[in-house]
């Protein structure tokens, strides 16, 4: 990019969207392909998650989403024979060299899960669990967890609890309570693998709400199989699909289609994404 | 009295599982019912006959007096007390090692290495060995080091750990389990690394069945005499056992002594001393079941 593009860019920047399209993606998936042991889970994937963005990966159950999820904070690393080809770059820089530490990568890419996975303890030491492990140097431990708290749409509901178990909340909390606690550590990106799949409706949209409001700081990633959702909170849309390999009939899944929420959605350019979309298909 | 009946039949044939109506099930039943009242009437017969026995020693002197050659100016205190230290002693040396042994099999070891499984079989495996084993143990390597002077405090608590290390281990082990891998990723997720992970959350949350699991152990090291009376600890001692070089002996080891003493008063005192090792063994129990009640976690 020489200099001139940049003042071009600078000119054009007067729209928050056309800044948008000059910032490089935060996470970038270039050939990307999934192992557990020999079996071929992910196939060639390219694509990136931009900043200030929700991407949200979609398709048929087993088609590798939550795999690709998991490379992208190393959580991967936990499974025995899990191996990831091609480069996953975090800001141009790639997270599975060996000079990085996986436990920095997970600090700055948090994780929400599938099932709430509060710890058994005080739900503000649920909070101050990532700090303190972390080492931070806090002023107040208390700000900082009241902060995370009302981020995360929960400071009201829980402030005059602190000191309780985190068991005592109810589902949709508890999952707000997780989402608190992944923002506690400060990470630049949020990783979610079908955060609502265990509410109910209510406290799924309260998670949706939620979602909109942490774009503006952070970079999120969700898995998701409700399509309505997907619609609802993405900006942009990754669609996945499983085929079956012609000579193992390994089911290896493969990046469909990826591109603006709404173009997914309303003029998919591959008929498989169409089919999908529209229900015939998974 | 045909209702009644009814009822009986209706229970014995609902109790049945699967609803088992046949003649021979039903006799089965029966047959494991007995089973269990024999059981139960011979442990009420044998805890009611020691009491009775005893009755007349389960006094203050139990608990002041030395052992001496009258019965009737004999007492248990330096066993109590030898037992306390023993006990102490051993659950000093055996949690930590118990507790640490069990975080690296459970958490950080590889399962499919084979000398790690080999770890593992074994450590049920001893689990099972009669202690009366430990103690020849004990005793081999007390020779190998030149050790001869046997009759101390942690020289028995040594022998003990051994034989309850594995019950520790195992126990500590089965609480780890428990704990929800859902737990240990959303540690690691916010980026604790592992050994945080296994302080500061799986451990703490696997305590409470680390504790009862300990505590039983430790009540079953409580009442075993057979190492420590291969490890010579039947004396007299007329003073308090005082720290891990003192000699000491133990209510098992002084219960043995006295029962094959002839005179009467012996057997009587044997009896008071039983009593009260049953009541001690079963206020650990107890302690154990409520510690589990009260803080068992429910994932
Ligand atoms: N730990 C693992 N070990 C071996 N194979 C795995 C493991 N996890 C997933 N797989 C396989 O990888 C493929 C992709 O699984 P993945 O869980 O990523 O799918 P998914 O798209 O998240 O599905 P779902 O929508 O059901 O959650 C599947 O064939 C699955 O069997
Ligand atoms: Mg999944």
């Amino acid at each position: 990019m020489n200099p001139i593009d940049t003042t071009e860019a600078a000119a054009r920047a007067d729209t928050f969207e056309a800044a948008r399209e000059y910032r490089p993606p935060v996470l970038d998936c270039d050939s990307v392909s999934i192992f557990y042991d020999d079996f071929l889970a992910v196939h060639d994937v390219n694509f990136g998650c931009g900043d200030n963005e929700i991407t949200a990966l979609i398709g048929p159950s087993g088609c590798g989403k939550s795999t690709v999820l998991r490379s992208f904070n190393r959580m991967n690393d936990l499974i025995e024979g899990a191996r990831v080809e091609g480069t996953i770059s975090y800001h141009g820089e790639d997270i599975y060299h060996s000079d990085v530490d996986a436990i920095e990568v997970r600090r700055r890419i948090g994780m929400v899960f599938q099932k709430p996975n509060p710890f058994p303890k005080s739900i503000y030491d649920n909070i101050a669990y990532g700090p303190r492990v972390n080492g931070f140097k806090v002023d107040s431990m208390d700000d900082l967890v009241e902060e995370a708290l009302t981020k995360a749409a929960l400071w009201d509901e829980v402030k005059d609890k602190l000191k309780q178990s985190a068991f005592g909340l109810s589902g949709g909390q508890q999952q707000r309570l997780c989402i608190a606690r992944t923002i506690a550590v400060r990470p630049e990106v949020i990783l979610m693998d079908e955060p609502c799949s265990a509410l109910d409706p209510i406290a799924t949209l309260r998670i949706e709400d939620l979602m909109h409001e942490l774009r503006s700081d952070y970079t999120i990633v969700i898995v998701t199989h409700n399509m309505q959702q997907a619609a609802r909170v993405a900006d942009k849309t990754a669609f996945f699909t499983a085929e079956a390999h012609e000579v193992t009939g390994d089911r290896t899944g493969v990046l469909v289609e990826f591109g603006d929420t709404a173009q997914i959605f309303e003029s998919p350019v591959d008929k498989r994404t169409e089919d999908y979309i529209s229900g015939r298909f998974g | 009295m045909r209702t009644v009946q009814g009822t009986i039949e209706r229970t014995i044939r609902g109790r049945a599982k699967g609803g088992e109506t046949s003649a021979s099930s039903i006799a089965f039943l029966v047959v494991l019912w007995l089973s269990i009242v024999f059981a139960l009437v011979f442990l009420a017969v044998l805890i009611v006959t020691t009491i009775i026995d005893g009755w007349n020693r389960l006094d203050s002197r139990l608990f002041t007096e030395y052992p001496a050659s009258n019965p009737e100016d004999a007492g248990a205190r330096p066993a109590i007390l030898g037992s306390l230290w023993v006990i102490g002693t051993t659950a000093f040396m055996t949690i930590p090692l118990g507790v640490a042994a069990a975080i690296h099999l459970e958490e950080f070891a590889d399962r499919n290495n084979w000398f790690n499984r080999f770890i593992e079989v074994n450590v049920q495996n001893l689990a099972a060995i009669p202690a009366v084993i430990y103690g020849m143990l004990t005793l081999a390597a007390l020779g190998l080091f030149g050790v001869t002077n046997k009759n101390m405090v942690w020289v028995g608590a040594l022998a003990l750990s051994m034989l309850i290390l594995p019950v520790v281990i195992i126990a500590t082990r089965e609480s780890l389990r428990a704990v929800p891998e859902e737990i240990r990723q959303g540690s690691l997720a916010v980026g604790a690394t592992p050994l945080q992970t296994v302080l500061r959350n799986t451990l703490p949350g696997a305590v409470p069945g680390i504790a009862t699991g300990s505590i039983l152990a430790l009540s079953r090291a409580l009442g075993e005499a057979a190492p420590l009376l291969l490890l010579g600890g039947l004396v007299f001692l007329s003073f308090d056992p005082n720290g891990l070089m003192s000699g000491y002996t133990t209510m098992p080891i002084q219960i043995f002594n006295w029962t094959g003493r002839p005179q009467e008063g012996f057997h009587e005192l044997a009896a008071a001393a039983s009593v009260l090792l049953l009541v001690m063994l079963l206020a650990m129990n107890a302690l154990a079941i409520a510690i589990r009640n009260r803080y068992q976690q429910r994932w």
